[in-house]
C-alpha cells in the first residue's frame, strides 16, 4: 500500500470514529425513549429512524444534500454563516453518521432493554432521579452492548459509499473513504490497487465485527 | 405512621387493584394467592405504578391524588422496597450497593447509620464481595442493609424470605425483628406464608384478586 492509501485508511477511519462519536448521545437519548417509554408518535420516529437502513444509500444521500446543498433551507442558512457542507470532509462525515444512526439506535436500544427495569425501579425508590437512574444503573450495564453498537455503527460507517458518494463527491485527500477509493480504482482500472483498499476495508470489518461479537457473547447477565 | 389508601383503583391486565386501608406503625403482613396484587400494591405505594383513581396519604402528606393531579415521583417518597429478587446492583459490590442511597443522590453515606447496619444485618464480612456471589440469605440481607440505609419512612418488603431455608427465614425474621424494633420502622411485607406473617406481624391483610377479603 502506498502512503496515500495509508492516508485514505486513516481518513476513513477518523471520519467513521468522528461520525459514530457524534450520533451517539442523540442515539442514546432516542433509544432510551424507544426501550422505556411510550408516547404518542413513538412508532412514526421508530419507522422514520429506520429508513436510512431501507432506502437506498444514494436516496438517502440526494435527500441530504437537496437539505444542506446551498439552495436547500439548511445549506442556505448555513452558507450565510459562512459553512461549506457539500463536497467537503463535513460531508463525509454528516453522510456517515446518517447512515450509520438507525444501527446504532436499534443496538443501543436492544441493549438498554436488556437491563433489568426493576434494578431502574429500586434506584428510583432509593432516591435517583430518572437520568442519575440511566447514568448509574442503565448505562452502566448496558455499556458491553454500548460498546458493541458504536463498533457496529463505525463498521458500517466504514462501508459507506452511496450517500458519501452524492453528499461529498470524490474529491482526493478531501473526501476520498476507503470505498470511494476503492469505486474510483476501479474506475481507472487499478485493479490490484482495488485489492488491496479491499483488503484493507475486509481486515477493518472483520476485527470490529469480531470485537462486537465477542462483546455481544460475554455480556453478562444483570 | 399512618398510611391512608383510599378507593386506590389500578388497573392491572385482567383485573384491577382496589381496595381502601389505613395502615399504622409495627410490621402489617400481605397474604393472598399468587396473582392477587400484593406486589402491585407495594408498587403503588412505592410510586412505581399508579393509580387512575383513588388516593394515598402517608403521615398527612398526599404521595398519589388523580383528581388533583398530585403525584410524588418514588424518588421522592422515601420508601425502602426490597423486592422479591432483591435486585442488588450487580456492578457494584456489597459495600457500594448498601451507599447506593446516598451514591444515587448525590450525597456521603452516614457512617453511624452504615456502622450500625452491618452490625444488625452481620453484613461486615460481606463488604467487599460481587453481589454475584452471594449466597440466597446473604442477598436478602444486602437487599434489607440497602434499603435501611435510605432512612425509609416506610420499608416494604416483598417476600423477604422467599429464596430462603427454614433455618434461614428464621434468622432473617429475626433480623427484621429487630430492624423493626431497634429503628422504630413501619414495615408493610407481603408473604404466601401465614407462619411467616403471624411470626412477625401485628396485622395481616388477605388480598384476592387486587381487593381486601376479611
Amino acid at each position: 500500500m502506498t502512503t496515500d492509501d495509508l492516508k485514505t485508511l486513516w481518513f476513513s477511519a477518523w471520519a467513521a470514529g468522528l461520525a459514530t462519536f457524534v450520533i451517539l448521545p442523540p442515539a442514546l437519548a432516542l433509544a432510551w425513549l424507544l426501550a422505556r417509554r411510550e408516547w404518542p408518535g413513538k412508532s412514526l420516529v421508530e419507522t422514520l429512524t429506520a429508513l436510512p437502513l431501507v432506502l437506498p444509500p444514494v436516496a438517502t444521500g440526494l435527500i441530504l444534500l437537496k437539505l444542506l446543498g446551498r439552495r436547500g433551507p439548511f445549506g442556505d442558512w448555513l452558507a450565510a454563516q459562512g459553512i461549506e457542507i457539500v463536497f467537503t470532509w463535513k460531508a463525509v462525515v454528516i453522510a456517515l453518521a446518517v447512515m450509520s444512526f438507525p444501527l446504532l439506535v436499534r443496538s443501543l436500544r436492544t441493549a438498554i432493554g436488556e437491563v433489568p427495569r426493576r434494578l431502574e425501579q429500586v434506584a428510583m425508590t432509593l432516591g435517583a432521579r430518572p437520568l442519575r437512574v440511566f447514568w448509574s444503573i442503565t448505562l452502566p450495564l448496558a455499556r458491553r452492548g454500548v460498546v458493541a453498537g458504536c463498533i457496529l455503527a463505525f463498521a458500517r460507517a466504514i462501508g459507506e459509499f452511496g450517500a458519501t458518494m452524492i453528499l461529498a463527491g470524490y474529491i482526493p485527500g478531501e473526501t476520498g473513504t476507503l470505498s470511494l477509493e476503492i469505486y474510483q480504482a476501479i474506475q481507472m482500472g487499478e485493479d490490484t490497487r482495488a485489492m488491496e483498499l479491499i483488503g484493507a476495508a475486509a481486515l477493518l470489518a472483520f476485527a470490529a465485527l469480531w470485537v462486537s461479537e465477542l462483546l455481544g457473547k460475554n455480556r453478562p447477565a444483570a | 405512621m399512618k398510611l391512608e389508601l383510599t378507593a386506590i383503583h389500578v388497573p392491572l391486565g385482567a383485573f384491577a387493584l382496589r381496595l381502601s386501608a389505613v395502615l399504622g406503625s409495627g410490621i402489617t403482613g400481605i397474604s393472598g394467592p399468587s396473582g392477587s396484587g400484593k406486589t402491585s400494591l407495594l408498587e403503588t405505594i412505592a410510586g412505581l405504578r399508579h393509580p387512575e383513581a383513588g388516593r394515598i396519604v402517608l403521615n398527612g402528606t398526599v404521595l398519589a391524588d388523580p383528581a388533583q393531579r398530585i403525584r410524588v415521583p418514588a424518588w421522592q417518597r422515601n420508601m425502602g422496597y426490597v423486592p422479591q429478587d432483591q435486585a442488588l446492583f450487580p456492578h457494584w459490590d456489597v459495600r457500594r450497593n448498601l451507599e447506593s442511597s446516598a451514591l444515587l443522590a448525590g450525597t456521603r453515606p452516614d457512617p453511624v447509620l452504615f456502622a450500625r447496619i452491618l452490625t444488625l444485618l452481620e453484613l461486615a464480612p460481606l463488604l467487599t464481595r460481587t453481589t454475584a456471589l452471594l449466597s440466597g440469605g446473604e442477598k436478602a440481607r444486602v437487599a434489607l442493609g440497602r434499603a435501611l440505609m435510605s432512612r425509609p419512612q416506610l420499608l416494604l418488603l416483598d417476600e423477604p424470605m422467599a429464596h430462603l431455608d427454614d433455618r434461614l427465614r428464621d434468622r432473617a425474621l429475626d433480623y427484621l425483628r429487630t430492624a423493626a424494633s431497634e429503628m422504630q420502622l413501619p414495615m408493610l411485607m407481603v408473604s404466601h406464608s401465614s407462619r411467616e406473617l403471624g411470626a412477625i406481624c401485628g396485622n395481616v391483610l388477605r388480598m384476592e384478586r387486587g381487593g381486601l377479603v376479611p
